[in-house]
């Protein structure tokens, strides 16, 4: 019956199919031989767990875990640096999935010699970075296949993003604000993960000479002349509201400021380095151009 | 006839603060055996008994949580527990001031101000630095600034042979606030990882508890617990006055500076195992005296013991309220133990004095 079909639609066609079909069914298999119950510590790790689609394998998250919305429903281990050996063991996991900052290290050696399988994830801060930690996941999730096509996705993504920031007419000032509480602006520097957003996507830092995410006076914000300002629309009591952006008195003096040029995206998915990050850049590219062209037009 | 009823009435106090020592014996000893048995997991004392009376071998899993997790962490919630509830209980004799806690030597500005920059600046130490004391570093920083800053307060306070214990608490406070705007510069200097580190720093834990650091921590604090009880007639000799201490032939300025030493020696140590956990050191003595009176001879071992078996319970609870993760043992002293004395205070109002 199905040769049948294979025939009809053609030999190229029924390669690919059949192909898939074996992939498909060696994933399968394998995903029988893996690990079972996975808990996951650290946001990307188990971000990473879902996008290889073996999400059903969790038992167990940390409280930086909260993508896809999935992950939400399960036990929550507490924060990722301060985990308890005791609690861990007793959920009885045949893989803990760790990211680098896992801790603290007394636990980490206790459950390395309570003989609990822990693989740490290499720390992610370029999209090469990123193409490792998905192998590495796979790689212990003992679905290796799966780790290959999404590394593939992402690095296509990722590549995508390059060519997009490569090809911008010119480099929008990119302005990141974390918060604005009480009308002081947190904005990001240099070393952070929003930074190495915004030179993904094609646009520059507009802060310069400070590392981390440090507050700002207001002639410093119009110092730094941000073509576009960018924040979280979602991440809890640190939203921006582009209004309130707006309503401020020195970025209003910005050129992002008067042309109310402001780019909101979701924290983890623009900051969080996992599989999204290429399609982040890409988005946030996007927006930039969008800008460029409200700028000139 | 008055004086007889005097004896009779402090014979009467005795009896209740010995009664109170056993009674507060006996519930160590059900803590901590609770807290050894009580756990995530399924192993408890009585497996063990069940393991040794078979003769069986334990499992390999089993053993380890008993033997290098709860075993290490008891002991330390025991020692830490009774370390900041002595030291409290020392301070407010030292003082005669019912608000003196650990913090006033500076022992906890100093030693928070280690753990801060340990927990900042320790990516930028030596690399053979950091090497050499893996991640003993920010203990080891915390015990050392307490050290210091006590050392430093003590000596800003004594001038030829005689310390003045009132200089000592207001350069505390003078030093606490430097100490406080230095942890503000390197707050500043921190990324968001290290801030949350410091977060949890402050709000305490006996989480990382481990052989390494009881071995480390442990001798200072009970050297210091075992000092204690030596000071108890000197205490209460401060409590008249210095004047009529050294009248009645206390080696006042002894005392004194055995006091502060051993405060900083417990409180130090205490500190940079736990973290800073606070309450236990102001409210446990201030029961006691409730309970039993100010008598340091039974209030400094009663304290010890009312200590260690309060920050054990507070412990069980941290540990096993939001399994799989664990709260920081700070807020269950401070949620449980403030409304607690405040209802204690609001009904015997009044009665509180040293």
């Amino acid at each position: 019956m199905s040769r049948l079909r294979f025939v009809t639609v053609g030999g190229i066609h029924a390669a690919l199919t059949g192909a898939v079909l074996v992939l498909a069914l060696s994933g399968l298999a394998r995903a029988e031989e893996g690990p079972r119950r996975v808990i996951a510590a650290g946001g990307s790790a188990a971000e990473i767990v879902f996008a290889l689609g073996q999400g059903d394998r969790l038992i167990a998250r940390d409280t930086t875990s909260s993508f896809p919305e999935a992950v939400l429903a399960l036990p929550d281990i507490g924060y990722v640096r301060r985990l308890s050996p005791e609690n861990l063991i007793a959920m009885a996991p045949d893989l803990i999935l760790a990211e680098h900052d896992a801790g603290p290290p007394e636990t980490i050696d206790l459950l390395i010699r309570a003989e609990v399988p822990l693989v740490s994830l290499p720390e992610a801060k370029t999209p090469a970075d990123v193409l490792a930690k998905i192998t590495r996941a796979a790689e212990a999730l003992g679905v290796p296949q799966a780790g290959a096509d999404l590394a593939a996705r992402t690095q296509d993504d990722l590549d995508a993003a390059a060519r997009a920031a490569a090809a911008m007419p010119a480099r929008p000032r990119v302005l990141f604000v974390l918060s604005l509480q009480g009308g002081r602006i947190l904005a990001a520097g240099t070393d952070t993960s929003a930074g190495a957003m915004i030179a993904l996507a094609g646009g520059v830092n507009a802060v310069e000479g400070l590392s981390g995410y440090k507050p700002l006076t207001d002639e410093a914000v119009i110092a730094a002349a941000p073509d576009v300002i960018l924040a979280m629309d979602r991440g809890g009591e640190l939203a921006v509201e582009a209004a309130d952006l707006l309503a401020h008195p020195a970025l209003a003096l910005t050129p992002a400021g008067q042309r109310s040029q402001v780019v909101r995206m979701d924290g983890l998915y623009l900051l969080g380095f996992g599989p999204r990050t290429g399609a982040a850049a890409l988005e946030l590219n996007a927006a930039l151009r969008q800008a460029l062209a409200a700028e000139r037009g | 006839m008055v004086a007889l009823d005097a004896v009779r009435l402090s014979g009467d106090r005795d009896a209740q603060a010995r009664n109170a020592m056993l009674a507060l014996s006996v519930a160590l000893l059900l803590t901590a055996g609770l807290s050894l048995s009580h756990g995530a997991s399924e192993v408890s004392l009585g497996s063990l008994l069940h393991v040794l009376v078979s003769g069986q071998a334990m499992a390999d899993q089993d053993r380890l949580i008993l033997w290098e997790i709860r075993l290490p962490r008891m002991l330390t919630g025991v020692l830490v527990g009774a370390s900041l509830a002595v030291a409290g209980a020392v301070m407010q004799g030292l003082f005669r001031n019912p608000l003196a806690d650990p913090g006033l030597v500076g022992v906890g500005a100093g030693a928070g101000l280690g753990a801060v920059l340990a927990i900042v600046l320790g990516g930028l130490a030596p690399v053979w630095i950091t090497q050499a004391m893996g991640y003993h570093l920010v203990p080891l920083a915390a015990f050392f600034g307490g050290w210091v800053s006590t050392l430093l307060l003590y000596r800003v306070a004594t001038r030829s042979g005689r310390t003045s214990v009132a200089t000592m608490l207001l350069a505390g406070i003078a030093l606490g606030a430097l100490a406080g705007a230095a942890t503000g510069v390197l707050v500043y200097i921190a990324d968001d990882r290290q801030l949350r580190d410091l977060t949890f720093w402050g709000l305490g834990s006996l989480g990382g508890a481990s052989w390494p650091k009881v071995l480390a921590a442990g001798p200072v604090m009970a050297l210091a617990l075992l000092a204690a009880p030596f000071l108890a007639r000197g205490l209460n000799g401060l409590a008249l006055g210095e004047a009529a201490a050294h009248h009645i032939g206390l080696p006042v300025q002894r005392v004194k500076a055995v006091a502060i030493l051993t405060v900083a020696a417990a409180t130090g140590a205490a500190v940079a195992v736990s973290g800073g956990i606070g309450f236990i050191g102001i409210v446990v003595p201030h029961l006691l005296r409730l309970a039993t009176g100010p008598d340091h001879r039974f209030l400094l071992v009663n304290a010890g013991l009312a200590g260690a078996t309060l920050l054990l319970l507070a412990d069980l609870i941290a540990r096993s309220i939001i399994t799989p993760a664990e709260l920081p043992i700070g807020i269950v002293t401070a949620t449980l133990g403030a409304p607690v004395f405040l209802w204690i205070l609001l009904r015997r109002r009044g009665l509180v004095d040293l």
